[in-house]
């Protein structure tokens, strides 16, 4: 079983069903993409570019908006996208990729 | 499959699954004393619950009304310390009016600390022992009301732990239980999902405004119902933790919407609406993860679901909580905490449908007297803090 689930045709992140490393990888339909860092247990990885101002699909619906670029690969969280609704709170290391 | 259960008799024609004494402090002041009356009793059914505040709130006497006449409590015993402005004369009125016994104990009137120690444990052990002979009745899926929460939420959440009791709750549902799915600052970014699923158009609207009203409430506060820990998890924003934890309501038509101790008409899926109406007075909306399971309780919830990926070890006061633990990790360190392991859905060791058929089997064994881990390690959290609620209208509750 991949380690990169895709919950939904439109998603455009993949979630890690166990700590991945950088350098795993994963299929899709453009091709193989190679994840940009370590990421923890169900933490979000993009498919495909997200551009700055768009939205970020996961169970085929909108989480949130890109506040930068996000390539191919990159961690998606809270250092790279905005809730449309209320801001996140989060402790200041929380961008970071893993887990703990 | 399903069982049938003896459980017990209210006089109000009620059925409970549990039979406890209630123990209930009506300020903050009377607090340690309530706590003292319970401590002996330990090992048995005798729940310690209670309000805090000093000054007059309309919302917590209801809630503790709704909650001494849970079908769960057989008795109750209440300790005031004489001065504060809740109604323990009426609420006392009303247990009585249930058919249950009752006392009140005021701490200025019955000399002080220790001899309301005293009082109260005679009380509470002379009630034990009348509440032994309430009738029993055969119950079964169909006469259960279940609550569902998920806290300490992490993105394991939204893919194991919360399909899955939507599962179950598809089935409860299926079989004629009430089930109530809660927390609309937590279902925000879902809305128009959720009023495609109101039995009735003006159903839907109320569902849609009832979203509105929280992501406004929380705008107002200047923060969501997000906690550290779910960034720490993996989640990102409030919508995306909305998502994960809005499948727990299963696929079910929502039936109505009720607000804290409206109690279900009849079976089907009901969403809890807990951001208070009107201007914000009085803070945050669920200040932890027991204050949203009492109000369930309070609107007749016999056990909750408790769906967690970071891991929680909580119970409640009155009525069983039965923990599912999302993430395979939080499983392994926080075993002897949880029921069900739905982290092996994110292993692949089982199905989603496999881990929501153990829950149905669970509930229905919980509901029958047996022991959920919260309950046998004796966790009995309870938390009621000041709120404001407008009465729902007609509209909010089409299937009476």
């Amino acid at each position: 079983m991949s380690a990169f689930l895709k919950l939904h045709p439109k998603d455009n992140v993949r979630v890690a069903l166990r700590p991945v490393e950088r350098g795993d990888r994963f299929e899709t339909d453009e091709g193989p993409v190679t994840c940009l860092c370590a990421v923890g247990m169900a933490h979000k990885v993009a498919e495909r570019l997200i551009e700055k101002g768009s939205l970020v699909i996961k169970y085929g619906m909108p989480i949130g908006t890109a506040i930068t670029d996000i390539a191919a690969g990159e961690h998606v969280h809270v250092h790279n996208i905005e809730s449309r609704y209320t801001p996140t709170y989060h402790h200041e290391d929380q961008a970071e990729s893993s887990n703990e | 499959m399903n069982k049938t259960w003896q459980g017990y008799l209210r006089k109000d024609g009620r059925k409970g699954i549990r039979n406890a004494v209630a123990v209930a402090y009506l300020v903050e002041c009377a607090h340690f004393v309530a706590d003292k009356i319970v401590r002996p009793f330990d090992d048995e059914e005798v729940h310690l619950i209670g309000f805090p505040g000093c000054f007059p709130n309309a919302y917590a006497q209801t809630m503790m009304e709704k909650l001494c006449t849970h079908p769960n409590v057989g008795a109750v015993l209440l300790v005031s310390l004489g001065c504060e402005s809740f109604n323990r004369r009426r609420l006392s009125e009303v247990i009585e009016a249930s058919g249950r016994p009752v006392e009140t104990l005021v701490i200025q009137r019955n000399g002080g600390t220790a001899a309301t120690i005293k009082s109260g444990r005679d009380f509470v052990r002379a009630a034990l022992e009348e509440i032994a002979d309430v009738p029993k009745v055969e119950m079964g899926v169909s006469d259960l009301v279940v609550g569902t929460i998920c806290g300490g939420s992490d993105g394991t959440s939204g893919i194991s732990g919360n399909p899955a009791a939507g599962r179950a709750f598809d089935r409860l549902v299926a079989e004629g239980a009430a089930c109530i799915f809660e927390e609309t600052g937590e279902l925000i970014g879902c809305e128009h999902l959720m009023a495609e699923r109101a039995i009735t158009p003006e159903l839907g609207e109320l569902i849609k405004q009832s979203v509105d009203k929280a992501a406004a409430y929380y705008a107002a506060l200047g923060y969501g119902s997000f906690a550290a820990g779910n960034a720490t998890g993996g989640l990102s924003t409030i919508e995306e933790k909305s998502l994960g934890a809005y499948v727990k309501s299963g696929e079910a038509p929502i039936s109505g919407i009720l607000k804290p101790g409206d109690t279900p008409p009849k079976g089907g899926l009901y969403l809890m609406d807990v951001v208070p109406d009107g201007p914000v007075r009085f803070g945050f909306p669920n200040i932890a993860d027991n204050a949203e399971i009492t109000e369930m309780i309070a609107s007749g919830a016999h056990l909750t679901l408790f769906v967690t990926g970071r891991g929680s070890v909580v119970g409640s006061a009155i009525a069983p909580v039965i923990k599912i633990c999302a993430n395979p990790e939080t499983y392994r360190s926080l075993e002897a905490d949880m029921d069900v392991n739905a982290g092996a859905i994110v292993d692949g060791h089982m199905s989603i449908d496999g881990v929501a058929d153990e829950i149905f089997e669970l509930i229905q064994d919980v509901a029958g007297g047996e022991t959920t881990k919260s309950e046998a390690i004796g966790h009995r959290e309870f938390i009621l803090t000041y709120k404001s609620f407008e009465p729902i209208g007609p509209a909010c509750l089409p299937v009476t």
